[in-house]
């Protein structure tokens, strides 16, 4: 193990986590209250921004309220970090740790860009780069459960404990759906290395997008009927996983107060806001590095901004960051959107959902993947 | 008597799911897109924009006193508002009008009169039991202080809010 590799670790760790996910949940924070505003013909928040009356200067600086995420997070601080004498001590704070570092975790293996050149070595920018990334990412992700589970079950009061017990219920069904729906994807590419996949679809076109490269054969759009499906199942497991409207059932602040955070206040509640929103990017991430060509810029490989150029011009990983961010930012978008447009899930309405059509679907398109596979080239 | 209510024949569109929710998903678009752009606001941001241009000729805001065209108080101090006031927000301690002044044939005046305008509840009953047309609900909504005494309007701060009044009672005028 050579230094600059530790080294080099050391320094992406620090810099995805605190530069690019907490800002990036801060921002979103903040862009979920905006968007339901603009959805609503609200105007949002847009007071808070740099208090200079209190240096002493005539107007403050609204800024459209963007610093409202850190008045918010002052908030979380300076309040009450209320224990109620009922719970079980041990496991009330146990809860929210285990919501967040599942959902920090997964960020590891999720390549951020293609590669950077620094003091002449090659950078991936990926913290780890396993060849299991999506297993990985499964792996962990389904560990943030055991955080809202405990946390119902330890706050000892009847409304946390409903949200628990749906929240285990809701994640073991769309965790099937989940694991089936990304098979075909896995089928195409063969392998396991979330870096070597979007490398291909650098080259071959994104699976959602064949116009450049291989993705020009008429396996690749047959393939689509497949990808369309199993991204359409993926998207809403993951809607589910992460616990978004309209799946918030373990929450579901009209029927169970606030469900599983129920007698959480101040940061050990903030914590579980920031694992929800942690777990969005995440997923975000994820489905945009296997259905939507990850950091790749369409068709960068023919016009000189693929791979290749990453490993020679320093810009062009840059630009590949830029352009996974892009793409992460509008797929959060879309997550927001759709909270705003649809009404929770009666539970029995989601488990049907979940057992009756989704696993079926992704079973069948795993066969219909196989025979696409087999029998077109 | 049992009903049975028909439950309404869905279409396969509407049985797949997928269409209404595209629908549901460009509608909120589009609510979206129009604020955005600045066409579909409805919000005004308070202290910068304010209504008051729009508000009604009857717009009920905080009771003030007014005087006559020839600076009189209308008021005699007949107490009839502080009777009448629901939540006991008047009070009034009425005193003679001395026998030199122009107005000494009125008799009484109010020595003191306060509205305690935390007790107000803008129900403009005063304005309506008044004889003398001597207190109006004006247009002022945004009454506020840092104190309870603040609050209290006094004689003073009334007649500064209810200006002169021109017109209407004519029964005191001495010209008459």
């Amino acid at each position: 193990m050579d230094w600059f590799f530790i080294i080099s670790s050391g320094v992406k760790i620090a810099v995805i986590t605190f530069g690019i996910i907490l800002p990036l949940v801060a921002l979103s924070s903040l862009a979920e209250r905006k968007v339901s505003a603009f959805i609503q013909d609200r105007i949002g928040p847009n007071r808070v921004g740099i208090p200079m009356t209190l240096l002493g200067a005539k107007k403050d600086i609204a800024f459209f309220g963007l610093v409202q995420p850190l008045a918010d997070g002052l908030k979380f601080i300076l309040k009450e970090d209320f224990t109620p004498k009922h719970v079980r001590k041990f496991y009330f704070w146990l809860a929210p740790a285990l919501v967040l570092v599942p959902a920090l975790l997964t960020v590891g293996v999720i390549p951020f860009g293609s590669t950077m050149q620094l003091f002449g070595e090659q950078i991936p920018l990926v913290i780890a780069d396993l060849n299991i990334g999506p297993l990985f990412v499964f792996a962990i992700s389904s560990l943030g459960v055991y955080g809202i589970v405990l946390a119902g079950w330890a706050s000892n009061s009847k409304y946390p404990f409903l949200g628990g017990v749906r929240s285990s219920s809701q994640m073991i069904s769309y965790e099937i759906a989940l694991g089936l729906s990304v098979i075909p994807v896995l089928m195409i590419f063969g392998e396991l290395n979330l870096g070597s996949i979007v490398q291909f679809q650098d080259k071959n076109g994104w699976l959602l997008l064949p116009l450049w490269g291989d993705g020009l054969s008429l396996q690749r759009w047959l393939l689509l009927v497949p990808l369309v499906i199993s991204f359409i199942v993926f998207t809403i497991s993951i809607f589910a996983e992460t616990n978004r409207m309209p799946f918030d059932l373990p929450e579901c602040e009209t029927e169970l107060v606030a469900g599983y955070h129920t007698e959480y206040s101040s940061m050990k509640f903030a914590l579980f806001f920031l694992g929800e929103y942690a777990a969005m990017i995440v997923g975000s991430g994820l489905i945009v590095t296997l259905f939507l060509g990850g950091w790749s810029i369409p068709f960068g490989d023919k016009i000189g901004l693929g791979y290749e150029a990453a490993q020679n011009t320093w810009w062009v990983g840059l630009l590949h960051l830029g352009c996974f961010l892009t793409k992460v930012v509008a797929f959060i978008f879309f997550f927001m959107w759709v909270r705003w447009t649809l009404p929770r899930f009666r539970f029995d309405q989601l488990m049907r959902l979940g057992w009756v059509f989704f696993f079926e679907i992704a079973l069948f398109n795993v066969f219909l993947t196989a025979l696409i596979l087999m029998f077109v080239k | 008597m049992s009903y049975v209510v028909e439950r309404p024949k869905l279409t396969l569109s509407e049985r797949l799911y997928f269409p209404s929710i595209l629908k549901g998903l460009s509608i909120t678009f589009g609510h979206l897109f129009r604020f955005v752009t600045g066409k579909g606001k409805v919000t005004m941001s308070y202290p910068e924009e304010k209504w008051d241009d729009s508000l009604p000729a009857h717009y009920r805001g905080a009771p003030t006193l007014v005087t006559d065209e020839q600076e009189r108080e209308r008021c005699v101090a007949c107490q009839l508002c502080e009777f009448i006031c629901p939540p006991r927000a008047i009070t009034i301690i009425p005193e003679e009008i001395p026998s030199d002044n122009k107005f000494a044939k009125v008799e009484k005046r109010p020595k003191a009169f306060e509205i305690d305008m935390i007790r107000c509840i803008y129900c403009g009953m005063c304005e309506e039991v008044c004889p003398e047309q001597a207190i109006f609900l004006r247009k002022d909504y945004a009454i506020t202080g840092t104190t309870r005494a603040e609050m209290v309007h006094d004689k003073k701060r009334l007649y500064e809010l209810g200006g002169v009044r021109e017109g209407l009672v004519n029964k005191w005028n001495p010209l008459k």
